[in-house]
């Protein structure tokens, strides 16, 4: 069985996600492992595939792939599976690679399960996990034939790097499709990083009655900017005008799921917890030691939110510049 | 010109996998999926006052007429429903299939999908429905217009965002931020029940019971299993030293 | 009680004027239906179903009436999803709506009433007393109303009405004196009443005969009642229903009627009401409590109540092992036969069942009169439109029709009963079963009523008793809401009219009055008086606050509880 990686990369470097895909792919002891660059000027990227893992790096490198287009990379992926016989191609999870990911199923007819959080080997073959319906059910999912296409979450797996040796390098040449040379990219923009939005933050630090006072979401704020995450609020709060609708978890308001969700002086009821359950790791500070979220936090304070987190943020703001 | 839009009914309320058959339990109540609601929107507004038409295309159980004359309500012009037993259980490549045989039929300038489904199904169809129809797609759309055979996107990503030009026909998927849907006005909602709604099987599409379904699926589900329980919790209480505990948590778990 | 705080000293800015208009819409803009029904409830469907009948018949009527002969507009997402009961219910409507061959079981409902037992409740026994004769339900059959009205659209559907879901009727449409349709409300404002980027403002929608089917404190039908100077006799009064779905373990074999505790049974208190228990099939039951918001305790919170009330040994028993499956909350019209409107009609209007009053609280019964009357509201409404003439006494038929029916029969007899329970539940229980021994013929002689917000309120600390949620068998407020499938958007306007500064006391009584949490009491104002604080999106709309001091009016459609077993 042989697995190819689809790697992603951006301003000279692979993308750590990818790597972590990568690492992964590794770790399932196939004897080929594969990955594709395709981009401008990315050949020089080939050694890195190699150190964590790729046995034979598959470089498209041109001027023209330079744009994050999917549709020339399915060309590309497609000629590489077809050319090679890879069982298995994996992505992680971004804007490109879900679109190359699944244009790459249908031009090759092939099955593919997305969202997956890990990838066993099972009675020799691959099954998938997943997360589904908000986290509330983990589901087993399998192909039925190959090639198998597998999208992975985005930060499945920690980039490491596994000491191997400089891979086989090979050129890809490949005959792009008609369609996909339609598209083309006219213009870009990076984003002025003012902090992540709610949907696509990692860390959320959100901010409930218990706050006290409209003044004291300054505390929430602080937290949020030394955890580099984004200001969330309960409909209490924003029911009672202290923090803007377009900043509400919950129910009626926005789902989250970062990987690190900190509540403050939040209660916890079943509207606001159906929005933030599916986070990774729920800290919670409240006073009241009965609070409902303590029931579903992995950590827990009952304590004053104006002792504890003015404290937490310097020691994050201390540890993070260290 | 034609806009053709992929629309989804999913189920209303907590979803539920059915033990049974490990499936999404699609018994009960349906809905519009909130997330194609902006594809409809996006279509009504490039439509504007001109004559364009509008059409919504779904694959569903009979039930899905409900959603499909909501979509009509909204403002479009007539409604493709492939509602066959034999199409249940189609994993998204089976789902593609026959979706871009219908939308294969209409030969739409432009065809309109949501950023996904809130029933976690059906994410990245429209990548799948391109490459079959061989038509460029741009994904994550915050921003379309159109002028002259060629559509200009904004497509959001993680580092900022791309304008993106293709030619049409084209496949495109919005984003929820694209726009605010409309709600449908009494008129529309009372003149919905006028409009042509067509109900398809696959063999009309030319397609037998093997393309799609279970038969025509090529990813399955093996087993369901409550999540891993959230191990460990603790709870302490502060006696000055909670915030250090705090963070000795966090880097525990990398989070810091 | 001089001296007592009442809530109706702190009236809603409300004034029913507010919701009368001509149409304002430009003519070839209006909306033109032939018969426009407010509300897909029982009463609504059955007069829906009934036209559709006799439409059927007469196609040179159906003619007449234009593209949309009937239309129903219901506010709450689909019908069944704002209706709510226990129920048990007398199926000869059923029967008298749908005619020759129809068979009771094709409708969806959980069987016949196998068997019943009452129970006169202390905090840890149950007395079992021999029902009341009002109470005896042989014959009758249990459904969810919830499920009877999604059952009922259906068949509405397929008579040829078209139902509207998710579409309010906030104003009145009146021209020279007549009813000519209604306004829809506006959907897509902000919670400033600014309009949002969806904004869609309501329409005219006009037609030959509007009926009102609106259900418990109908906010057009209070509008009507008001504007042509209906109001009955005595003032309505309600009272708060409040009941659970569940999943359990043991079938319930019968139907179950409670009194006494936790209610207190004397007379300064006015805790007039009782719980009931009614099995839905082999795996479900349901169990609700009913109160009369006649009571004067602050404290007094018919939620919490049914959760002390499942903590009793031999309820408890009955949930082991089971789950909670759904919750809900609406009022009840209880002032009975003296409280209906002098006329159920007004030129071009009709006005049937619970926004009336059509409910016979000693049986617990209303579901069967709100079918009737919305069949006996058609046939009144056909034979005018057939006659092609529609002058201001074409309607009269309709309120002879309800006269001569089993509705006003059955009222009648039980005229006085709910009004001796204001005398304490032992005094009255005797007066009561007095009255229907000698079916009413006995006159008690007619006590004053008073409608429900000018009770003083007393205080005790009734709070204390309730019990601390446990998450398995009791349950707080928010979790009931979650529960009953509301998820309303919270950027819009708020629906609810309260004054918002009022005496601590009034504040906390709203706060715990409401089912669904949605008052709180806010910033001390100083003087003993404090602002209300709302969380209107937790509404379920059961009517509460109009009956102790404020007024509901219905939110965007669609809002609300979504209700499917209740």
């Amino acid at each position: 069985m042989s697995v190819l990686v689809f790697l992603e990369h951006h301003g000279g470097e692979l993308q750590k996600g990818a790597l972590g895909v990568l690492t992964k792919a590794a770790s399932l002891g196939e004897a080929d492992v594969g990955a594709v660059l395709v981009g401008g000027g990315v050949r020089s990227l080939a050694d890195d595939a190699g150190s964590y893992g790729a046995t034979n790096v598959y470089v498209a490198d041109d001027a023209s792939f330079d744009p994050p287009l999917p549709q020339s990379r399915v060309d590309v992926l497609a000629k590489v599976v077809g050319d090679h016989g890879y069982e298995t191609v994996m992505f992680a999870n971004s804007v490109l690679a879900a679109d190359v990911a699944a244009g790459l199923a249908a031009r090759l007819d092939a099955g593919l399960n997305w969202d997956l959080a890990d990838l066993v080997s099972e009675n020799g073959t691959l099954v998938g996990k997943r997360p589904a319906l908000q986290d509330s059910v983990y589901v087993d999912v399998g192909w039925r034939s190959t090639p198998r296409i597998a999208l992975f979450r985005a930060g499945s797996f920690d980039a490491v790097q596994t000491g191997g040796g400089a891979p086989q390098v090979e050129d890809v040449a490949v005959e792009l499709e008609a369609h996909s040379t339609g598209a083309k990219v006219v213009d870009q923009q990076l984003e002025e990083s003012t902090g992540p939005s709610i949907e696509d933050a990692d860390v959320i630090v959100a901010g409930g009655r218990g706050l006290g006072a409209p003044e004291s979401f300054a505390l929430a704020e602080e937290l949020a900017r030394a955890l580099g995450g984004a200001v969330g609020a309960t409909r209490a709060v924003v029911d009672a005008g202290w923090y803007p609708y377009s900043a509400q978890i919950g129910q009626t308001g926005k789902t989250v799921s970062p990987k690190l969700y900190v509540a403050l002086g939040i209660s916890g009821a079943i509207q606001h917890k159906v929005g933030m359950q599916s986070s990774s790791v729920i800290v919670a500070i409240n006073r009241d030691a009965n609070a409902p979220i303590f029931e579903f936090s992995d950590l827990g304070v009952v304590g004053d939110v104006h002792e504890v987190v003015p404290k937490l943020t310097e020691l994050v703001t201390q540890r993070k510049s260290a | 010109m034609k806009i053709a839009v992929c629309v989804k009914h999913v189920p209303e309320g907590p979803a539920r996998i059915d033990p049974g058959s490990k499936r999404l339990d699609r018994s009960g109540e349906g809905m519009l999926n909130r997330f194609d609601a902006n594809a409809i929107e996006e279509a009504l507004r490039i439509k504007g006052d001109g004559d364009a038409e509008i059409v919504v295309v779904s694959m569903g159980p009979a039930s899905a007429a409900d959603t499909l004359r909501k979509a009509l309500a909204m403002g479009a012009d007539r409604a493709v429903l492939v509602s066959d037993d034999a199409v249940a259980g189609s994993d998204l490549l089976a789902t593609s299939r026959v979706l871009a045989k219908a939308l294969e039929r209409e030969a739409a300038d432009l065809v309109l999908f949501g950023q996904q489904a809130s029933d976690g199904d059906g994410a990245v169809l429209w990548a799948a429905v391109a490459e079959r129809l061989h038509l460029p797609v741009v994904s994550q759309a915050l921003e379309l217009t159109l002028a002259d055979a060629t559509l200009r996107a904004k497509r959001q990503n993680e580092f900022g965002y791309d304008v993106i030009e293709a030619p049409l026909p084209a496949v495109v998927a919005v984003s929820d931020a694209i726009n605010e849907p409309r709600y449908a006005s009494l008129k529309g909602i009372m003149g919905a029940k006028k409009k042509p709604q067509d109900v398809l099987s696959l063999a009309d599409l030319g397609l037998g019971p093997d393309d799609a379904g279970d038969a025509g699926s090529r990813t399955e589900v093996l087993a369901l299993a409550a999540p891993p329980a959230r191990g460990g919790a603790q709870k302490i209480e502060d006696d000055g030293n909670a915030a250090q505990a705090i963070v000795d948590f966090l880097a525990e778990r990398r989070l810091i | 009680m001089t001296g007592a705080t009442r809530p109706s000293s702190y009236p809603p800015p409300f004034d029913p004027r507010e919701f009368v208009s001509e149409p304002t819409d430009p003519a070839d803009e209006r909306i033109e239906v032939g018969v426009l029904i407010v509300g897909a409830g029982p009463a609504g469907l059955a007069c829906a179903i009934r036209l559709g009948q006799l439409l059927e018949e007469h196609p040179d009527v159906a003619e007449r009436l234009g593209e949309v002969p009937v239309a129903v507009v219901e506010k709450g997402k689909q019908p069944g999803s704002h209706l709510l009961s226990g129920a048990v219910v007398n199926p000869r409507s059923l029967r008298r709506l749908f005619g020759a061959g129809f068979r009771l079981e094709d409708v969806p409902s959980y069987g016949p009433v196998h068997g019943e037992a009452v129970y006169m409740l202390t905090r840890r026994a149950a007395l079992r007393i021999p029902p009341p004769p009002t109470m005896r339900n042989h014959g009758n059959v249990v459904f969810s109303v919830s499920r009877l009205g999604r059952w009922l659209g259906e068949r509405a559907e397929e008579g040829g009405a078209m139902i509207l879901p998710e579409t309010p009727a906030g104003k009145l449409l009146v021209s020279h004196g007549r009813v000519v349709g209604v306004r829809t409300g506006d959907k897509g404002r902000g919670r400033d009443g600014e309009a949002l980027g969806s904004f869609e403002p309501g329409s005219d929608l006009v037609a030959k005969v509007t009926v009102l089917a609106e259900g418990t404190q109908g906010h057009l039908t209070g509008v009507a009642l008001e504007h042509f100077g209906l109001r009955g006799n005595e003032p309505q009064v309600w009272e708060l229903g409040v009941k659970e779905v569940w999943k359990v373990a043991k079938p319930l074999d019968r139907v179950i009627h409670t009194m006494g505790w936790p209610l207190r049974t004397a007379a300064k208190y006015r805790e007039f009401g009782g719980s009931f228990i009614y099995p839905m099939g082999d795996d479900m039951l349901t169990i609700g409590i009913v109160v009369g918001l006649d009571y004067r305790d602050a404290e007094l919170s018919a939620h919490d109540l049914l959760q002390e009330l499942k903590t009793h040994p031999k309820i408890r028993a009955l949930l082991e092992g089971g789950e909670r499956v759904g919750w809900g909350a609406k009022t009840i019209p209880s002032g009975g036969f003296h409280a209906l409107p002098k006329r159920l009609h007004a030129p071009g209007l009709l006005m049937c069942g619970d926004g009336v009053g059509m409910v016979n609280i000693p049986t617990l019964k209303g579901v069967h009169y709100a079918i009737e009357s919305g069949r006996l509201a058609a046939e009144s409404a056909f034979a005018a439109l057939q006659r092609g003439n529609t002058p201001a006494t074409a309607l009269a038929s309709y309120d002879d029709a309800v006269r001569s029916s089993f509705i006003w029969s059955d009222l009648h007899e039980v005229r006085d009963i709910r009004q001796v329970f204001g005398r304490g539940f032992v005094v009255g229980g005797a007066l009561a079963s007095a009255m229907t021994v000698s079916k009413g013929r006995i006159e008690i002689g007619k006590l004053p009523a008073e409608p429900d917000a000018e009770q003083p309120l007393l205080r005790t600390s009734r709070a204390e008793r309730y019990p601390v949620p446990d998450g398995t068998l009791t349950f707080d407020k928010l979790s009931s809401v979650f529960v009953s499938g509301n998820k309303t958007r919270d950027d819009q306007p708020n629906h609810i009219r309260v004054e918002q500064r009022v005496p601590r006391e009034v504040a906390e009584l709203w706060t715990y009055m409401c089912p669904a949490q949605v008052y709180e009491v806010g910033a001390d104002e100083g003087d003993g008086m404090v602002t209300v604080q709302l969380a209107p999106s937790n509404c379920v709309q059961c009517g509460a606050i109009t009956a102790k001091g404020g007024r509901l009016t219905p939110p965007e459609g669609g809002s609300g509880p979504e209700y499917t077993l209740t």
